[in-house]
């Protein structure tokens, strides 16, 4: 029931900037994608040739059965024929209809009864938790029941594809929580295909079923939250996901499970190649003794910065800086002398010429 | 085969770029950008060619001159005698310099009264704020011409074989002539009318101004003058040259005040001149002097807009929450607020008030109130009063003006508002491309051109058939049109500012919701700009109403406004039915704004865009 979309060499520029450069993504039925990166990399784009807004320069897109974009075709559809519905970063409700005009706006237009209309208003309020507001106008209401109103609005058709774009931006932290419990639902019930665009890690990792990583008009990486997180494809998903940061150390590779950072070695999961590279660890993954132990690297603790569930220690060996996290409080003092394990299987080398993932 | 695949795959792209030709050709925007290149086009660029040509070329009244010449023969005999010839001096660089001092004198004066009292309203806390601002929009409501009309009636002499005006009359000694006609008159009178402009322009600049930027100055040890200095003016500059452009270009092609303070002792600007040698047929020679206008107003635009600077056109909009600390007058306070008061009755009621009085006087210049007649308003003809011609509310004529007035300024109103829309949709739309900008920067051409030679253009436009248009010399249609094409750089921003305020996504969600370009135009984009399309209509209404410089060389007698009929009025002598039209014109224009303003909230301040 849930529909695929298909993007094959999708190419977006305006003037000279190319914001989306020759994608291929393919979305299975009902997943959740998030389309993360930092702002400009070409997220908003994407979508915005997804949706029909935007006229790709070339390419083909491809929704369910339907062809909706493809240039050597010719082929573009307006918006309103391709079965999606959006949901923008600023709501944009219709501030001279009420809610109840607001979502029988395109039920109007696919002509449905008035019962029927009456109907879809109440489910779809129902389902945002916010029966009996349908004679308010926007203006009167708060940012966040701006918001699920327009979630409504889109529900209330039954678009076969949900677009979001930056829905949770405008909204305070506290409501973020709240709205991000309510979409993974809404997307648990529904099942159907959703594409969503974000600029905030923690959003995407919570709720998608894949990540899509852009920089500069190309996608980095596209797979589970879980592979993204600890198998990132390349530095710069290394470093743009996971908070306090990912530890980068250029080295080289002295011999078989060794990797050579100067002024002390890292155990590695077996590579039997050799030359520079880029070690990768996170913060977790690296444990602290306030004693000697084996194969530990004595550190001194620059700063350390509990925030009541971990305690993130920034540690110092001469140059080299690295970012520690602990459960819970710790009791390291600052400047204390401390011994850093590292996990192995925790670790991933980079290329060091092409930045790329290597595979153990 | 491999040929035959070969065709197959070059049409079946050709296919596609055709495919791809009608969508971006029946985007809405695309589409009606066109639409509007081509009336656009119509409307401004083919009548300047076709006046530019008239200079170039062999007219009628020519022939006599020129010998062995056919009309339409290349020539560079009207260049050569209006800028090179005996009468150049007279014709061309007299009236040359004469405008040019009226605008740089006029501007001057509105810039320092409407600065100083921008600063006073907005800066001080000065009391009966709204007061101030209300009367000062009414300047704005009256034609241009009211002052210098209500200056006659005050200062004139007999220089001009008339009558003495109140100040001679109350003195006893004559006038002198520098303050009864010529330049001072003439700057003063056009100074005081277009000083809304910049009042209004400042104190909006005034108003939005971040009061943080002062602020942090103030913190970084700035005392109050240099903030000002270092500050505060640089934010307003590009108000203030904004102002500039408008009221100078205004007071280049203005012809009214010239013709009525000015002709009389033969002081003639660029703009009176020209109406003279159209008035004779003499088209080639009145067309280079609408040239060197248009030319001179374009140069002086094209500076101002130089120094001033796209860099520094900044956003000043920020918070406003927080007003700066306002300059506390003490004990001036009751002494400004009179003063202002004062000057503004000057200004906007006075006038009024002389204009009146002079037209209850059965015989100009006799000031005692055995003189005073109903005559002019409701008497019947009697040959020896106005050639025979009966009191204005009795004059069949009269009412056949109004009538025109009112209708040009409807239908004007109506298509500027109506082009406003569709400039403001194609241009925000647009936005970013190349489309787009040629259709603002083409919108924005009417702006540069005076009042005066925007009509002379229109002259030489339309006299014959061209294309699907037939020839509209003399109609009534003709006005509208002309009246409509000088509106369009307003319409164009007022749209473009009213379409700003509709937020992209919120047409972009129609459109994922499945409406047509035309439902979303109708249940979205209309309903949230149509406070500016009212505003755009007002706006027209009141400036087509008392327009006169622009239509002044194409009214016939058929098609006389009210406006052109003071004019008539004043030229033939007859100043009580001049003034007595001028009452009406300045009522009808109230009545409209007060009938208009009742729908939707439109206002006068948000048709000037702010």
């Amino acid at each position: 029931m849930a529909t695929p979309i298909i993007i094959r060499n999708l190419t977006k520029k305006f003037g000279n900037v190319v914001a989306v450069n020759n994608v291929s993504l393919t979305i299975e039925p009902g997943a959740f994608l998030t389309l993360l990166g930092p702002s400009g990399c070409g997220k908003t784009t994407l979508l915005r040739c997804i949706s029909g807004l935007e006229d790709p320069d070339d390419g083909e897109i491809v929704i369910g059965e339907k062809l909706v974009y493809s240039r050597a075709k010719g082929i573009s559809l307006p918006p309103g024929q391709r079965d999606l519905g959006l949901v923008f970063q600023n709501y944009a409700l219709w501030p001279h209809m009420t809610v109840y005009k607001n979502i029988t706006f395109a039920l109007e237009i696919q002509k449905l009864s008035k019962e029927d209309m009456d109907k879809r208003v109440k489910e779809s309020l129902a389902e945002v938790q916010m029966e009996g507001y349908e004679d308010r106008y926007p203006r009167e209401m708060s940012g966040g029941q701006q918001q699920r109103i327009a979630l409504a609005r889109m529900l209330a058709y039954r678009p076969k594809v949900f677009l979001m774009d930056e829905p949770l931006s405008n909204l305070d932290a506290r409501l973020r929580m709240d709205m991000r419990t309510e979409l993974k639902r809404l997307h648990h019930i529904s099942g159907a295909t959703t594409v969503y665009v974000t600029h905030d890690q923690i959003e995407a990792m919570t709720m998608s079923t894949n990540i899509a990583i852009m920089k500069e008009g190309v996608i980095q990486q596209n797979d589970t939250p879980d592979k993204v997180y600890h198998y990132p494809a390349n530095l710069f998903v290394a470093d743009f996901i996971g908070n306090p940061k990912i530890n980068l150390m250029e080295g080289w590779v002295s011999g078989p499970g060794s990797v050579d950072l100067g002024k002390f070695n890292v155990p590695v999961r077996t590579y039997n190649k050799t030359g520079d590279v880029v070690v990768g660890i996170r913060p977790e993954d690296i444990t602290v003794s306030t004693t000697p132990i084996d194969h530990g690297v004595e550190f001194q603790a620059y700063s350390v910065l509990p925030s009541g569930a971990d305690t993130t220690i920034i540690a110092r060996k001469g140059e080299t800086e690295l970012t520690v996290k602990e459960i819970g409080v710790s009791k390291i003092q600052m400047d204390q002398k401390i011994w850093l394990t590292f996990n192995s299987d925790a670790i991933n080398l980079y290329d060091k010429e092409t930045g790329n993932l290597i595979n153990g | 085969m491999a040929v035959f695949g070969k065709t197959d795959q070059r049409s079946q792209k050709l296919f596609a770029y055709g495919r791809r030709f009608f969508r971006w050709l029946t985007t809405p925007h695309v589409f009606l950008s066109l639409i509007m290149l081509v009336i656009m086009f119509y409307m401004v660029i083919i009548p300047l060619y076709r006046m530019i040509m008239t200079t170039i070329t062999v007219q009628d009244i020519d022939l006599r001159v020129i010998k062995d010449a056919e009309v339409g023969d290349l020539t560079p005999y009207h260049w050569v005698r209006m800028l090179f010839g005996q009468i150049a001096k007279i014709m061309t660089y007299e009236p040359l310099v004469h405008s040019l001092t009226i605008s740089l004198g006029a501007t001057a004066l509105a810039l320092t009264i409407g600065g100083l009292m921008a600063w006073l309203v907005v800066r001080t806390d000065i009391p009966g704020r709204e007061v101030i601002h209300t009367l000062a929009t009414i300047p704005y409501i009256m034609p241009s011409w009211t002052i210098a009309m209500a200056w006659t009636v005050m200062f004139k002499n007999r220089t001009s074989g008339g009558t003495p005006g109140i100040l001679e009359f109350i003195t006893g000694a004559p006038t002198p002539d520098w303050l009864a006609y010529g330049p001072i008159p003439i700057i003063v009178s056009s100074g005081l009318h277009y000083y809304t402009f910049f009042f209004l322009f400042v104190s909006a600049a005034l108003l939005s101004i971040d009061s943080s930027l002062e602020e942090a100055g103030e913190l970084a040890g700035a005392g109050r003058w240099v903030i000002m200095r270092k500050i505060t003016f640089p934010l307003v500059l590009p108000a203030i040259a904004s102002g500039f452009i408008m009221t100078f270009s205004k007071t280049m092609g203005t012809f009214g005040g010239p013709n009525v303070l000015g002709v009389p002792v033969r002081y003639y600007t660029l703009s009176t001149m020209l109406r003279s040698n159209t008035g004779i047929g003499n088209y080639g020679d009145a067309f280079v002097l609408a040239i060197v206008l248009i030319m001179f107003a374009m140069v002086t635009i094209m500076l101002n807009q130089k120094m001033v600077g796209t860099r520094k056109s900044y956003e000043t909009i920020g918070g406003r929450g927080f007003m700066a600390q306002k300059t506390k007058l003490r004990n001036w306070k009751g002494f400004m607020i009179v003063l202002v008061i004062i000057f503004q009755f000057i200004i906007a009621v006075l006038p009024l008030v002389l204009l009146i009085w002079s037209t209850l006087m059965l015989r100009t210049g006799n000031y005692s109130p055995s003189n005073l007649t109903l005559a002019h308003w409701i008497g019947q003809s009697d040959l020896s009063i106005n050639n025979g011609e009966p009191g204005v509310l009795l004059n069949p004529k009269i009412y056949k003006g109004a009538w025109n007035s009112i209708r040009l300024s409807l239908w004007t109103a109506f298509f500027t508002a109506l082009l406003g829309v569709i400039l403001g949709y194609s241009i925000v739309k647009g936005r970013g491309t190349r489309l787009s900008k040629i259709v603002e920067q083409l919108a924005f051409i009417p702006y540069v051109i005076p009042g005066i030679a925007f009509g002379a253009v229109y002259i030489s436009m339309f006299t014959k058939p061209f294309g699907p248009i037939p020839p509209l010399y003399g109609t009534f249609a003709l006005l509208v049109v002309v009246s409509v094409a000088k509106h369009i750089p307003y319409s164009a921003r007022s749209g473009v500012s009213a379409m700003l305020q509709v937020g992209k996504e919120l047409e972009e969600a129609a459109a994922i919701a499945g409406a047509t370009p035309w439902q979303r135009f109708k249940r979205i984009i209309f309903p949230l700009t149509s406070t500016g399309f009212v505003s755009g209509f007002l706006m027209t209404f009141i400036t087509t109403m008392r327009e006169l410089s622009l239509i002044i060389l194409l009214v016939t007698p058929s098609t006389q406004v009210l406006a052109s009929m003071t004019m008539r009025y004043i030229e033939n002598g007859n100043e009580q039915q001049a003034n007595a039209v001028i009452i009406i014109l300045i009522f009808l224009v109230l009545l409209g704004n007060f009938i208009i303003s009742r729908f939707r909230g439109g206002s006068l301040k948000k048709g000037l865009g702010m």
